[in-house]
């Protein structure tokens, strides 16, 4: 995958590669997934613009 | 975790850059429609979907707005509301937060989805994984579920949240197969995985009666599949720009995207 090409961290294991992107890949929908569909209702009246803005479903 | 923090550095200029260019957006394009939804719904006298009982926001922010029904503040739906910002400011600068803290996600996504195709090497490059992105996440579900305004109808919330992420990660998955795998089962497999949510079809509403004229939705639809369109393509651009000058080597990474 990293052979032929410049990648960041390129001197990590392939193994901890992996799991580190993985890992970064679930952060961010973790963080997305929050703001735009959770259910709890303070955080869904601050991003409520955003929501429909962004064509999440909303209420 | 070396590779973790450079993901996250970089994501997080990328997202903050992106962020704010679509809230600017956001706040000429799809925010005043927004609000002059919210005019029809308190018009018709605040939320009446059957199918979400836990809908009470833009009922307050409506009400904030429209000083013209001050009476309206005190109606019943009133008590199971949450926390809301106030309107005017407020209310924008927690749309501007939303906005740069979910460009954020997406670029952490972005970006970790990309090393492992060898990484978005130029802002060329990027603009085409903007491409990718903005098919993933507005394109595909935005087709099922079009964007919505506040006061229409719409299906059980859950029930649309399970379509929309189901339909995010099989174009995903779709579009990958696509860009990086060349036989041609695979790419057939790509085509089923990504019409297959269409044909299942998203959740409807019981009936389509809305309050919301028809020129209105349709100017929202544009506005947010447009505002979305450009913020993927900064996004991207951005990602490709900030990881070129981290690793010194701006053009040479790969040639093509795929």
């Amino acid at each position: 995958m990293n052979t032929a090409s410049v990648s960041l961290g390129a001197s990590v294991s392939s193994q901890s590669r992996f799991m580190q992107l993985v890992l970064t890949a679930f952060l961010g929908m973790f963080v997305v997934g929050v703001v735009g569909f959770s259910h709890i209702d303070a955080v869904h009246n601050a991003a409520h613009d955003y929501r429909h803005s962004m064509a999440f479903p909303c209420h | 975790m070396n590779l973790f923090r450079n993901v996250v550095f970089i994501a997080a200029i990328a997202g903050l850059v992106a962020g704010v260019v679509l809230a600017c957006m956001q706040a000429y394009a799809t925010v005043p429609l927004i609000l002059k939804a919210e005019v029809f719904e308190q018009a018709e006298g605040g939320h009446n979907h059957a199918a979400a009982p836990a809908a009470p926001a833009d009922a307050a922010g409506g009400n904030a707005m429209n000083s013209a029904a001050p009476a309206a503040t005190t109606a019943p739906a009133e008590e199971e509301e949450g926390w809301a910002p106030a309107d005017g400011f407020e209310r924008f600068a927690f749309s501007v937060a939303a906005n740069i803290v979910t460009g954020i996600g997406f670029a952490l996504v972005l970006v970790a989805v990309s090393e492992f195709a060898g990484g978005i090497g130029s802002w060329r490059q990027g603009v085409f994984w903007g491409l990718a992105g903005f098919a993933v996440f507005t394109l595909a579900p935005g087709l099922g579920l079009p964007p919505e305004l506040p006061a229409m109808p719409a299906a059980d919330l859950m029930q649309r949240q399970i379509w929309w992420v189901a339909t995010v990660i099989a174009t995903a998955i779709g579009l990958a197969l696509i860009a990086f795998r060349t036989s041609a089962l695979l790419t057939i497999l790509a085509v089923v995985l990504i019409v297959a949510p269409h044909i299942v079809g998203a959740p409807q509403p019981e009936n389509f009666e809305s309050p919301i004229p028809e020129g209105l939705h349709h100017q929202f639809v544009v506005a947010v599949t447009l505002t979305n369109l450009v913020f993927w393509l900064v996004l991207g651009a951005v990602v490709g720009v900030v990881r070129g000058r981290f690793t010194g080597t701006a053009t040479s990474l790969r040639d093509s995207f795929a």
